[in-house]
């Protein structure tokens, strides 16, 4: 079989390596598939407590791969929403859902739907020369994968509409610069860094955590009313997880906590 | 364990659904039990409002498809589950579902036929009967339409499809939506509130509730002014004023 996904859980760990180099590690059926059962790995298995994706070679993800995509001229009209519904829709959602942090290690080209996909992810960290190109607009298509909810909101909307309708490259450090990602570091430290963040994600009260991503998540869509009454439903969970029990006795010990996630 | 497991916290009675392999699948044995129970709560006075529940994962996945499988057209015209259902939608205080995960099927039917439905956020809800060649055939195709409409009860009804708790919630089908993990701790929540106000004024504004789907506005009308009136011969309804009026908790007896 080939293997277009790498996948290995170390240390609480699981990093998922998209493994097309010479296509730039653009997304086929198989690789949707094969990136599938790693999710379901992730969110089956409680010893996996944070997630980390990036991509072999020199690109990160070059979103769909057209080669698959060959349009014939005098055919039918392709149905683009099938792949969509079928493989893009179902990966942002659990993605999203996922009770556990999930970082993207840019480390090359996020183009399409590859870079739709990284920056939505809950911690983006990028390589210096890393850039991210909304790609659709010059086919034709729409931002997917999340990209037409996602990019008003971490650009703004004056910034979205030209990354999409322009769809022109923008260096990781103007993704930066405009909050859009969290960290740009140089090439050579990108691996150690989103290493060492998906370790201390590991190491940290994961079900505390996972209900914070659902609050920031579900904020993006609830009016303050509702925001507050999921605060005090999720800090009632918080409250009665292990780790709180935890991290309070080992404030008041004055001791280092340790946290199983539960 | 029993199949059905009956819990008690004060005046408020919770009816645990617990065929955890048959993803709570309501068969006949299951159903008599939810009917004698409800039929015995019906009578005790320390009882203001009853919650069925089922897990935190399921509440109930249908009915019984090997149960239904053997009967053929006369054994179905004259299957008892019709007046097992009967029973249940005859119990007269308030009767609230707490659902979180799986309402299909006859899990759906049992869901409707309660007064207040409170979902989890992993809710789903729907009507798949279809699918397997049959029809709803306790209540589904008739009060689903009259909590959501016509198009969506008719889409579910004629696809199988299921809808989530926020579709639910936003149709009308569920009052509220939580956490999964605090559906059942709300949804008793809730029934306690219940349970503070007086137990016949419940029971005859649960009964006017009912009504309005039996009768014609006029009609309802002059019903619910007829049960209006039964209460003011009440002592709880001069208890509730009174306690108002003094800014103190009420004491209700049920008189």
């Amino acid at each position: 079989m080939v293997e277009c996904i790498l996948s290995h859980v170390e240390q609480g760990v699981m990093t998922i390596t998209l493994n097309r180099p010479e296509r730039l590690n653009s997304f086929n059926d198989v690789m949707h598939q094969q990136l599938a059962e790693c999710l379901k790995q992730a969110e089956r298995d409680d010893t996996v407590r944070c997630l980390l994706i990036t991509g072999a070679g020199r690109g990160f993800c070059a979103g769909q791969d057209l080669n698959d995509r060959n349009v014939d001229p005098n055919g039918p009209a392709p149905d683009l929403g099938m792949s969509v519904e079928t493989f893009y829709n179902p990966l942002v959602r659990r993605l999203a859902k996922l009770p556990k942090p999930v970082i993207c290690a840019v480390n090359g080209v996020a183009a399409g739907a590859g870079a739709t996909l990284a920056l939505g992810c809950d911690m983006v960290i990028a390589a210096r020369s890393a850039n991210f190109v909304m790609a659709f607009s010059k086919l034709g298509l729409v931002p997917d994968c999340g990209g037409t909810w996602l990019l008003p909101r971490v650009a703004g909307r004056a910034r979205a509409m030209g990354l999409a309708l322009l769809g022109d490259k923008l260096s990781a450090e103007q993704a930066q610069a405009w909050g859009m990602i969290w960290q740009v570091v140089d090439d050579e430290q990108l691996s150690t860094t989103a290493q060492q963040m998906a370790l201390h994600f590991a190491s940290q009260p994961t079900f505390g955590l996972g209900l914070i991503k659902q609050a920031i998540n579900a904020a993006e869509t609830n009016t303050l009313d509702d925001q507050l009454d999921l605060e005090r439903d999720y800090q009632r969970l918080a409250g009665r997880s292990d780790d709180y029990r935890e991290g309070v006795s080992a404030f008041l010990a004055k001791r280092a906590p340790n946290f199983t996630g539960k | 364990m029993s199949e059905l497991i009956v819990t008690r916290h004060g005046r408020v009675l919770q009816l645990t659904l617990n065929r955890p392999a048959a993803r709570n699948a309501l068969n006949n044995a299951l159903l008599t039990q939810l009917a004698e129970q409800l039929e015995a709560a019906a009578s005790d006075i320390e009882i203001s409002v009853c919650v069925i529940y089922g897990s935190e994962r399921c509440f109930a996945a249908g009915a019984d498809l090997n149960e239904m499988a053997e009967k053929d057209l006369p054994a179905t015209l004259n299957d008892i589950r019709p007046q097992l259902w009967a029973r249940i939608n005859a119990f007269p205080k308030p009767l609230i579902a707490a659902v979180n995960g799986f309402a299909l099927g006859a899990g759906c039917e049992l869901a409707l036929l309660c007064d207040v439905v409170i979902a989890g956020d992993n809710a789903r809800f729907g009507l798949p009967e279809i699918t397997l060649g049959i029809m709803p055939g306790a209540g589904g195709t008739q009060r689903l339409i009259r909590s959501v409409g016509k198009s969506l009860a008719s889409k579910m009804v004629l696809t199988g499809e299921n809808i989530s708790a926020q579709q639910a919630l936003s149709a009308g089908l569920v009052s509220d939506v939580f956490p999964a993990s605090l559906t059942l701790e709300y949804a008793l929540k809730q029934a306690a509130l219940m349970a503070r106000h007086s137990p016949l004024a419940l029971q005859a504004a649960k009964q006017a509730l009912r009504q309005s789907q039996e009768v014609p506005l006029q009609a309802g009308l002059a019903q619910e002014r007829q049960l209006f009136t039964l209460l003011s011969a009440t002592e709880d309804r001069r208890e509730g004023i009174d306690a108002f009026l003094q800014k103190r908790t009420p004491d209700f007896k049920g008189r």
